[in-house]
């Protein structure tokens, strides 16, 4: 039998080797499960997993893997600082539901004024409303210890109907003949959170979302408030006697996760989106959430991680419109990927070695 | 022009009997893998697998008990890859469960494919006789299907099971602290497996109940957030069984209230009244706080043995 | 614009590659918001695009995408078409009006067809059905039916096409039973099949003996035919699962013949940017079988109506009607304009409660 030992350290050599192998998994997996759908599942994977990156269009899938990617990276940064310290916010949905409205909320609020300020002042209000809507689990934790999973989760079903009730009140586009949905912010200049250099698909977010993992690599590593982090998540009681405030932490945590939530809800209502929709929100405050979990929760990891996620979600797009596979298997793909990803990381921190079962 | 005088009474508490069935199965079972220091947030893709295997085997036997049974089989059968994730693979339960519920939906999409547009065969509401022609108590008690009754049956065993029995008492230490039940010998993962799939057995019944029951008919992610309700709900009772059958009622209810106040004609602002129930979660969560007993220890952690 | 200019190119080559080896085959692209399997609005377009294949066979190849979120997924989604050289793509929800424009300025020799909206192009037309046309009817079955003189009506989202729906439905019974008083309940969903089912059953035990519902699934009709004596319509799709009784006629919506006719005006060359909004005349807004639960005075009244609509004899917004708040709207023997009835954003007089804002 086969007995898991745990590693003294995790190996480095397989948290590189892990994803490879999971990706690896899931294609043989996968394409097992495209050939009983009657797919030929070469062309299948290579379809998901080439042809956006070499493919014959890939100039212009390129871009979009960062405008898909974006803002998972920069919600997913935000997300990992508290998982690492056993801070869980799983209300990022809803932290980006309401930095879109609040900073879609300001650009409206100036139309049509064409200034400089708009935008960046947009910016102010997005992070705002998602750092806003973040403080209230943390504040909730913090005064009451009232448990933070629930209470962010509770939070974006909430942010969803506001969400409903400003596409078809406040932010109706007066213009649009009363169907619902805000003016369209790419129609208006100074609020047009547009490409950086044209049809790159590098916009705000995609540089907010690299700032961030550079700020998170930097503060894990190098700042006190990154040991902090660590040490909380790794042995709390011993955090607390190396003078880690717990209440600075979890406020510190959960505000930076719904603020970049907040930003990466706003860049996308400006630009790639460009309007305040009933449907607004397309669960990426959910995918980001795994998103860090793939990327092992360490900023590089998780700008590759959310590479990979958009990768499968314009593969699969691209797959279905080629191939005729139903959606649903792409997101059972997606799902496989996932479990793989998960069940590998176990050979990271454990071995595996012959033995007697486990008594556990 | 208000008319309150509408909205019958009796007819409103029977309806919202059967509204919260779906959420007593899903968060029953639930409760029972937190107690067990798990947390398992793919219900939502364990009660569309349910619903769609229910339905399934409904249509294809033309009963609808097999489908329950059907139901609970497949729910259960999926939570054993998240059992097999956390349990044996140690992996992160909240990335787990999230994995879950993204396969389960696309799964069950899959198997759905050749069912959309067929008519289920139904259960038949069981006939109490005399009971049912009882004034008010008979139609808002004796008029329903087996599973709502089978439902409530299943809290109250799941409560006399936690509080009075051997096995509930393990289940419990083990959700308390997984070492010190380790160190009484306590097999922590046999249990927590089995937890787990009685918690996926659960919410496979509870989305057999939407198929087959409540709408009836299959359509793609039909359970349209339900099993998320439902996680809200193992909280919003603090782990008490009693409590969650009373949350249970209270969810259904403003759901019913609030569509029975707009055909009465009164104007309510609906989204503001749909957010109520998670609000009113998040103000119960405030006042449990005092409660710190209430949530199992070790809910969340992983064990692993070493040895 | 450099990026618009290499689209432009590769389009044309890849169009020139595949019309080399596909000799002429026109293909065509559909965009769907929700799945193919949601049994209403997304399954009654996809039938729509099997119609074409059946119509034309290897003369056309379609490709689909379903589960596109509105916003820049459907601008991918309509670009990826694009450039695997689809030469017509409809796009299929409200939501995708600002995408389709922003694609179709990309790629000036590719058709597009945008359902529901407003904004047009060169190479972008829009179409839409007068889904209120087949609401006058059932408004006119439902009043002559209904015993209690309570008629409920599950709507989605406070929107013009809902609201038309429900102004026309509720202008036609009237008509027939003065005493008609109209229930609605607002779910706040485009799907949720339980909700459905509990708006249903909420207004039937209001006291409602007709419901009829703006939202897609089966739902309300399984809980009219457990209630009993409750008639309802087949919503998006026949549902004739549920005839005779409970559902007694409904509204289909058939996209086939304008998918058919649309792909022909591409292969002759003759498409032109064009907006469509067609009734029971065209075939666009079907009208489901009426069932004999309906008597047969009823029906014969009802079918009456739906061939005075489609010969075009009558318009169902026909003056004189006041708006709910009393004040004139259309004098005697007016209609309404499409303008009007595109925004529409108020309740005719006679129909009680606010619509929600």
């Amino acid at each position: 039998m086969i007995r898991l030992e745990k590693r003294p350290q995790p190996s480095r050599a397989f948290s590189l080797a892990t994803p490879l192998l999971a990706v690896l998994a899931t294609m043989v997996f996968g394409g097992l499960m495209f050939a009983v759908l009657g797919k030929d599942p070469v062309t299948s994977i290579i379809t998901i997993f080439w042809q956006p990156l070499f493919g014959e269009f890939a100039f212009y899938y390129r871009p979009q893997l960062l405008i898909k990617g974006a803002p998972l990276v920069l919600i997913a940064i935000g997300l990992s600082l508290g998982f690492k310290a056993g801070i869980w916010n799983i209300g990022a949905e809803g932290q980006y539901i309401m930095g879109a409205l609040f900073g879609a909320g300001v650009g409206l609020a100036f139309y049509p004024m064409e200034s400089f300020i708009v935008f960046p002042m947009m910016v102010l209000a997005g992070a705002f409303g998602g750092w806003l809507w973040a403080m209230i689990p943390a504040l909730l934790k913090v005064k009451f210890g009232t448990n933070e999973i629930l209470v962010s989760l509770m939070l974006v079903y909430v942010a969803e109907q506001f969400l409903a009730s400003m596409s078809l009140g406040l932010m109706k586009n007066p213009e649009g003949f009363g169907f619902p949905g805000s003016r369209n912010l790419q129609q208006y200049n100074s609020a047009f959170n547009a490409d950086l250099i044209e049809g790159s698909g590098m916009h705000w977010g995609v540089v907010a979302a690299l700032i961030a993992v550079i700020f998170a690599y930097v503060l894990l590593t190098k700042h006190r408030l990154g040991f902090a982090i660590r040490v909380t998540g790794e042995a709390p009681r011993a955090a607390r006697f190396s003078g880690v405030n717990p209440t600075r932490l979890v406020l510190f945590c959960l505000g930076a996760s719904g603020l970049l939530a907040g930003l990466a809800g706003l860049f996308e209502v400006a630009g790639p989106a460009g309007q305040v929709t009933i449907d607004f929100n397309v669960g990426y405050g959910f995918t980001a959430i795994i998103v860090a979990f793939l990327g092992r929760l360490h900023p590089i990891g998780i700008l590759l991680a959310g590479g990979l996620m958009a990768l499968t979600y314009i593969g699969g797009d691209i797959a279905q419109s080629q191939l005729g596979l139903p959606a649903a298997a792409i997101q059972v793909f997606q799902g496989m990927l996932l479990f793989f990803l998960l069940a590998f990381d176990l050979l990271t921190n454990y071995r595996l070695r012959p033995g007697r079962t486990e008594v556990a | 022009m208000m008319d309150l005088s509408a909205i019958n009474p009796i007819l409103f508490v029977a309806g919202f009997l059967v509204a919260a069935t779906p959420l007593i199965f899903a968060a029953i079972g639930e409760l029972v893998v937190e107690k067990s220091g798990v947390l398992n947030l793919g219900v939502e893709g364990m009660m569309i697998t349910g619903a769609i295997c229910g339905f399934a085997v409904a249509v294809e036997t033309g009963s609808p008990l097999l489908g329950f049974a059907a139901a609970a089989a497949g729910g259960a059968l999926l939570s054993l890859l998240f059992a097999f994730l956390t349990q044996i693979a140690l992996a992160n339960q909240v990335a787990s469960g999230l994995a879950l519920t993204l396969f389960g939906l696309g799964l069950s999409a899959l198997l759905g494919q050749s069912y959309v547009g067929v008519k289920p065969p139904r259960l038949g509401d069981i006939d109490f006789g005399p009971l049912a022609d009882i004034p008010v108590i008979g139609p808002i008690l004796f008029t329903h299907d087996i599973i709502l009754y089978l439902g409530i049956a299943l809290v109250a065993a799941t409560w006399a099971v936690l509080k009075f029995t051997r096995a509930g008492l393990v289940l419990r230490a083990v959700g308390e602290s997984h070492d010190a039940a380790h160190a009484l010998g306590y097999h922590v993962k046999r249990i927590r497996t089995l937890a787990i799939m009685f918690g996926g057995a659960c919410a496979g019944v509870g989305g057999a109940y939407i198929s087959l029951i409540r709408v009836p008919q299959w359509t793609e992610g039909m359970t349209a957030g339900i099993g998320w309700i439902a996680l809200a709900l193992v909280v919003f009772a603090s782990w008490k069984p009693w409590r969650l059958l009373l949350g249970a009622y209270l969810f259904g209810g403003i759901t019913q209230l609030q569509l029975n106040l707009q055909g009465a004609g009164v104007a309510i602002p609906v989204e503001y009244l749909a957010m109520s129930p998670y609000l009113i979660t998040i103000i119960v969560l405030v006042i449990l706080s005092a409660d710190k007993s209430a949530a199992p220890a070790s809910l969340g952690r992983t064990f692993h043995a070493s040895q | 614009m450099k990026l618009t200019k290499l689209l432009t190119t590769a389009a044309l080559a890849a169009g020139l590659a595949t019309g080399a080896l596909a000799q002429d085959k026109t293909k065509v692209g559909f965009v769907f918001v929700g799945p193919v399997g949601d049994g209403g609005w997304t399954y009654e377009h996809n039938e729509g695009r099997l119609a074409l294949e059946e119509e034309f066979g290897d003369a056309v190849e379609t490709v689909f995408v379903e589960n596109v979120a509105e916003g820049p997924d459907s601008e991918r989604v309509m670009t990826q078409m694009a450039l695997d050289g689809a030469d017509l793509i409809f796009t299929t929800s409200f939501g995708y009006m600002d995408p389709t424009i922003n694609v179709a300025k990309k790629f000036p020799d590719v058709k597009f067809e945008h359902a529901t909206g407003y904004k047009r192009a060169d190479n972008v037309s829009t179409y839409s059905a007068r889904f209120y046309e087949g609401r006058a009817i059932q408004g006119h079955i439902a009043g002559s039916m209904t015993k209690s003189n309570i008629i409920g009506y599950i709507g989605s989202y406070p929107i013009p096409e809902v609201i038309r729906g429900i102004n026309s439905a509720y202008i036609h019974a009237k008509k027939v039973n003065p005493d008609v008083q109209f229930k609605i309940v607002w779910a706040y969903t485009w799907f949720d099949p339980a909700k459905e089912a509990d708006a249903a059953k909420v207004l039937i035990e209001q006291g409602a003996d007709v419901v009829l519902q703006h939202t897609d699934s089966t739902a309300p009709q399984a809980a009219a035919q457990e209630a009993g004596n409750v008639i309802t319509f087949g919503q998006a799709s026949d549902m004739a699962q549920y005839a005779p009784k409970p559902r007694v006629s409904s509204i289909i919506d058939n996209w086939a013949p304008y998918y058919i006719a649309r792909t022909k005006a591409v292969m002759d060359g003759t498409w032109e940017s064009t907006d469509t909004w067609d009734g029971i005349g065209p075939g666009m807004v079907g009208i489901g079988e009426i069932t004999d639960a309906v008597p047969a005075e009823v029906k014969e009244q009802a079918l009456a109506l739906k061939d005075s609509i489609a010969s075009g004899d009558y318009h169902p917004f026909t003056g004189p009607i006041n708006k709910q708040d009393g004040s004139a709207w259309l004098a005697e023997g007016d209609t309404a304009d499409d303008g009007t009835l595109a925004g529409m954003n108020f309740y005719v007089e006679g129909i009680e409660g606010d619509i929600p804002q």
